[in-house]
């Protein structure tokens, strides 16, 4: 058997000295091209959980394994690329030059970078660009190329943080196919933090469900609506009924808070 | 672009001349009336504006070429040495604002006595650098330099230093997930959000570094440069007014052109959404 794309092993995660324990003991393990989605009230940690994962946090107990590695040898490895809920584009590079950032990094020669992101500019749509400054795009052509930016290296792990959160809701859905496209056709694991119940709905193969203070994994919800999905699918009773348990889930979490 | 340049250079004539026409209009009603609050205008306190200029059409003394010529000579000599004062003042500048942003120890030891360097008057440090760098083989405007520098690295310091400061921690994750070494951070992100406040520093070193050294040729008795022309000048002000009035000119000329160069670098290397160009 392969390794599972991320194990998530006993992790806490405690701010300060005996300050909020953002996340408590969580166990979590995803196959290699899942589409998890981590959704939860604001405070449950699921950003820090995804931080932890890419080891941009270090955890203060448990820790996360990709692909059998740490998560720090992951990251000096490049195994996953990331996405933030801004596009976090250098605002003095062209298009082109912000996607082939990793590249330059990464030593690549000046041709092979133009063919990579010229290909990668294809797959989100935004050939003609190239020259483009950040402030000359709208928000959501701004997130396609940070999610351009993110496949470069051809990570088989894509961690991302509220990407759209930011957009309209039409621009929100329309991105929400394009993401489901580039999924299927990259075949990465990806782990998408948000605080839209459709959109975990929509996208996701499981939906990771997540409880605030301390953070915690409430339950795993398999979505169960079948791949490649479309703008029907939004409309199907399986999508409601999906929706509708997260929903209530939300909510006893909530409910359970408040009561405390 | 080119009726916009036209506008600027319209704009700059009408301002000059409206400049130019207040301190006429306020001489001749001091004149006529016989004002003397806040002080009695006279020759002497304020030339006439046609002898200021006139004046740079005579010949700086006896048997010298005219006053312009001397000048512009004079003004190209300190031109010279704040230029060196500037580059020198910007690489020390961004030298300590780079160690103060990667050690806080280095930033809280050395941070009080950068500060402190600059309240000591530069007239107070320039003997110490004359004695150090003369008689060394360096150029004669070499200490003058230096101590233009001692004005100019200051606001270099301290705008590198809230610049590399500035850099958006999403950019800074973003670097580090993919393992970008320090530098590579530094050279990539960091930098380029520090540009814009490296280019107001720049902007208030490069007038500083005209200041620095015209005051710095004084106690090193250079007599080449604007410094010099005007402590000479200084001595003869009531024989001469116009001569230091027409020295003055020269000197915030050579100040305005240092500043102006300055923006058109900025304007082509810093490139930015239009709301961040001031």
């Amino acid at each position: 058997m392969t390794a599972a794309a991320v194990s998530i092993r006993n992790v806490t995660k405690t701010f300060g000295k005996g300050g909020t324990t953002a996340l408590k003991n969580i166990e979590l393990e995803f196959q290699p091209g899942e589409f998890i989605s981590l959704i939860g009230p604001s405070g449950c940690g699921k950003s820090t959980l995804l931080r932890v994962i890419g080891d941009l946090i270090e955890p203060t107990e448990g820790e996360a394994v990709i692909g059998g590695k740490t998560a720090h040898q992951a990251r000096l490895d490049r195994d996953y690329g990331m996405v933030f809920q801004e596009a976090t584009l250098m605002d003095w590079r062209t298009v082109e030059k912000n996607v082939s950032l990793p590249l330059e990094m990464m030593g690549w020669d000046r041709g092979a970078r133009r063919d990579r992101v010229r290909e990668l500019l294809e797959l989100v749509e935004l050939t003609g660009f190239e020259g483009h400054h950040p402030w000359q795009l709208s928000g959501g052509m701004q997130q396609r190329v940070a999610i351009a930016r993110a496949l470069t290296f051809n990570p088989s792990l894509i961690l991302m943080d509220e990407p759209f959160g930011a957009l309209d809701e039409m621009t929100r859905d329309r991105l929400n196919l394009e993401l489901l496209r580039i999924w299927e056709a990259t075949k990465a694991t990806v782990v998408f933090v948000t605080h839209s119940i459709a959109e975990a709905v929509f996208l996701s193969s499981r939906v990771v469900v997540m409880s605030a203070r301390p953070g915690r994994v409430q339950k795993i919800v398999d979505v169960d609506l079948a791949y490649p999905r479309t703008n029907d699918t939004r409309e199907e009773t399986r999508f409601f009924e999906l929706a509708t348990e997260v929903r209530e889930l939300l909510r006893e979490s909530h409910e359970a808070r408040e009561g405390a | 672009m080119a009726v916009n340049l036209l506008k600027r250079v319209g704009i700059f004539v009408a301002v000059l001349v409206g400049l130019c026409a207040f301190y006429m209009g306020y001489r001749q009603l001091y004149l006529s009336t016989g004002w003397t609050r806040p002080f009695k205008v006279d020759e002497y306190a304020m030339p006439r504006l046609q002898d200021i200029v006139s004046r740079l059409w005579e010949p700086a003394a006896t048997d010298q070429p005219v006053l312009v010529q001397v000048l512009v000579q004079k003004a190209l000599f300190t031109a010279r040495e704040a230029a060196a004062g500037f580059v020198i003042g910007a690489i020390v500048g961004i030298a300590i604002g780079i160690v103060f942003h990667f050690s806080n120890l280095m930033r809280r030891g050395f941070q009080p006595y950068v500060v402190g360097s600059q309240t000591v008057p530069i007239l107070a440090i320039a003997p110490m650098v004359v004695i150090w760098l003369g008689g060394q083989g360096l150029p004669v405007w070499m200490p003058v330099a230096v101590i233009s520098a001692f004005l100019t690295f200051f606001p270099v310091a301290i705008n590198t230093l809230r610049g590399l400061d500035s850099a958006d921690p999403r950019k800074l994750e973003l670097m580090r997930s993919y393992a970008a070494s320090e530098w590579s951070t530094l050279w990539r992100v960091k930098f380029p959000c520090a540009l814009p406040y490296l280019f107001s520093a720049f902007k208030v070193a490069a007038t500083a570094s005209v200041v620095g050294a015209i005051i710095g040729e004084l106690p090193s008795s250079i007599q080449d440069g604007l410094g010099g022309a005007i402590l000479n000048f200084a001595q003869y002000y009531s024989l001469d007014p116009s001569a230091l009035w027409a020295t003055n000119i020269i000197a915030a000329a050579l100040g305005i052109l240092f500043f102006v160069i300055v923006a058109i670098v900025e304007r082509l290397v810093v490139r930015r959404a239009p709301e961040h160009v001031a």
